[in-house]
């Protein structure tokens, strides 16, 4: 399934650097999905996501203990370097 | 302070210097000094509070309970520290109990004001900012099967800035069956002051104590008389570690859930020589106060400007204005908070983080958390009395460089 970011398993900040790739290449209005467990991404990839200007449109929990996170991007995408 | 109570030698206002600050010193050939900017709830101690310390190791070391002259002249030592402090934190002498740690301070507060008024309810409501003891201490009391039932904590949320909602905090004390309530002056992690006045006027009229924890505050911000208890931390204004200071007004009911002991409040006593530091250390630190703010104030100003202006995708957080002369946050996009932390200090800076990896528990910090705020790449400062103006241009001058280095190493640059 395309737009899967599985990073579970992973500790902060890789999942969102994870996200952060593939947001890269994503139009507008796109919708990613990350699964993560480390529990800082619950609080980091909305907070990444209020400063790039996308939003998390939904949040759920996993059987497997992960989260799941919809993100879709925004249009006004400006990476810094 | 009365100063009949302490020998004149402890209590001499000498401000820290802030050597290096306009002596340039020849930078090819001098090693470059660690800048030290981690001093929350460690800072570095003053040479008042060394020299009180010192001095009283010779004149009390014995234990002030005993009846002999060795025990009076220590009971006395102990009594001046006491009066000095309460003195400093506006309080009564009575009023004030000393214990080991700013920890213990805080569990005593909580476990007993929670069993002393386990009648009038058994629920404790705290900010979600609260230090970790706060919140563990309250978590423990609320399960204790006295009377047979158990309560709740209620936690009350903070805004973006790390502020409490004083409106919803207010409705939460007045709800049937509070214990206690517990809100800090200002956080210690970030900075930002809390509503006290406000919440301890509804606390008040609800007739629930509040617990206020100064433990970042006193020594660095004038404190108000809004509370009912009052928890502060000498290691944290210059004393030395291994005393902290619970305020109690007369009126607030206190039962212990510990065993009985001729010390109450503080079961075993604490260190004489070390309460005479942490009176002399406070006095020390109220007397340089305005300086030390203005001071202060303005670096984090300079820091709070310079880390947005030159290190992309960072988020500096906290309360710029209404804030705590000393205290500074930020948290950097794609960043390994450890990693940071190491590469700076590797470069000469001591620096603190929020970030989970940095922690024991590999939680991130629950100040952060509550805010909504990024918790990773968190950098965390609290600068020192002595802090330098070079020291900390040298640090800003560092940071952008380390920062890019931790994100080019997690593949990270360029996002």
């Amino acid at each position: 399934m395309p737009g899967i970011i599985d990073a579970r398993g992973l500790l902060c900040p890789i999942p969102v650097i994870r996200l952060a790739r593939a947001a890269v290449d994503a139009a507008p209005g796109t919708l990613l999905t990350v699964w993560a467990t480390d529990p800082a991404a619950r609080l980091d990839v909305p907070a990444w996501a209020r400063m790039r200007g996308h939003e998390v449109v939904r949040v759920e929990d996993l059987p497997d203990g992960a989260v799941a996170m919809d993100v879709r991007i925004g249009a006004a995408r400006t990476p810094t370097s | 302070m009365r100063a009949t109570a302490l020998p004149c030698r402890m209590s001499t206002h000498d401000s820290p210097s802030r050597a290096g600050a306009g002596d340039p010193t020849p930078a090819d050939t001098a090693p470059r000094a660690r800048v030290f900017l981690d001093a929350g709830g460690h800072a570095p101690i003053l040479p008042a509070a060394r020299r009180a310390f010192d001095e009283a190791i010779d004149r009390g070391w014995a234990d002030p309970r005993r009846l002999h002259s060795e025990g009076r002249t220590s009971r006395l030592l102990l009594e001046g520290a006491r009066e000095s402090l309460a003195a400093s934190l506006g309080a009564r002498t009575e009023e004030i109990d000393l214990l080991p740690s700013h920890t213990l301070a805080l569990h005593a507060a909580v476990r007993a004001v929670a069993r002393g008024r386990r009648r009038a309810g058994r629920d404790v409501v705290t900010s979600a900012v609260e230090r970790a003891a706060v919140l563990a201490a309250a978590d423990f009391a609320v399960a204790q099967p006295w009377d047979g039932r158990a309560g709740t904590r209620a936690v009350i949320g903070v805004d973006r800035l790390g502020r409490v909602d004083a409106d919803a905090f207010a409705e939460a004390v007045r709800a049937p069956g509070v214990a206690l309530a517990a809100l800090q002056h200002a956080n210690g992690e970030v900075g930002t002051r809390q509503p006290v006045g406000a919440v301890h006027d509804a606390a008040s009229r609800a007739g629930v104590p509040l617990l206020v924890d100064v433990g970042a505050s006193a020594g660095h911000a004038e404190l108000s008389d809004d509370w009912d208890l009052l928890a502060a931390d000498a290691s944290d204004w210059g004393g030395l570690p291994g005393i902290a200071v619970l305020a109690t007004r007369a009126r607030v009911r206190r039962a212990p859930d510990w065993p009985e002991d001729p010390e109450r409040w503080s079961p075993g006593g604490v260190s004489v020589p070390a309460a005479l530091a942490a009176a002399v250390a406070l006095e020390t630190a109220r007397s340089s106060r305005a300086a030390d703010d203005a001071y202060r104030r303005a670096l984090v100003e300079r820091i709070r400007g310079r880390v947005a202006a030159e290190v992309p995708d960072v988020e500096v957080v906290g309360d710029a204005v209404d804030r705590l002369p000393h205290v500074v946050t930020f948290s950097c996009l794609y960043v390994d908070g450890e990693a940071l932390v190491t590469e700076l200090d590797r470069l000469g800076f001591a620096v603190g983080s929020g970030s989970a990896c940095t922690s024991s528990t590999l939680e991130p910090s629950h100040v952060l958390a509550a805010m909504g705020v990024l918790t990773h790449g968190n950098v965390r400062l609290c600068l020192p009395r002595d802090v330098t103006s070079e020291g900390v241009d040298r640090f800003l001058d560092a940071l952008p460089g380390a920062v890019r280095r931790v994100r080019d190493a997690l593949g990270a640059g360029g996002l």
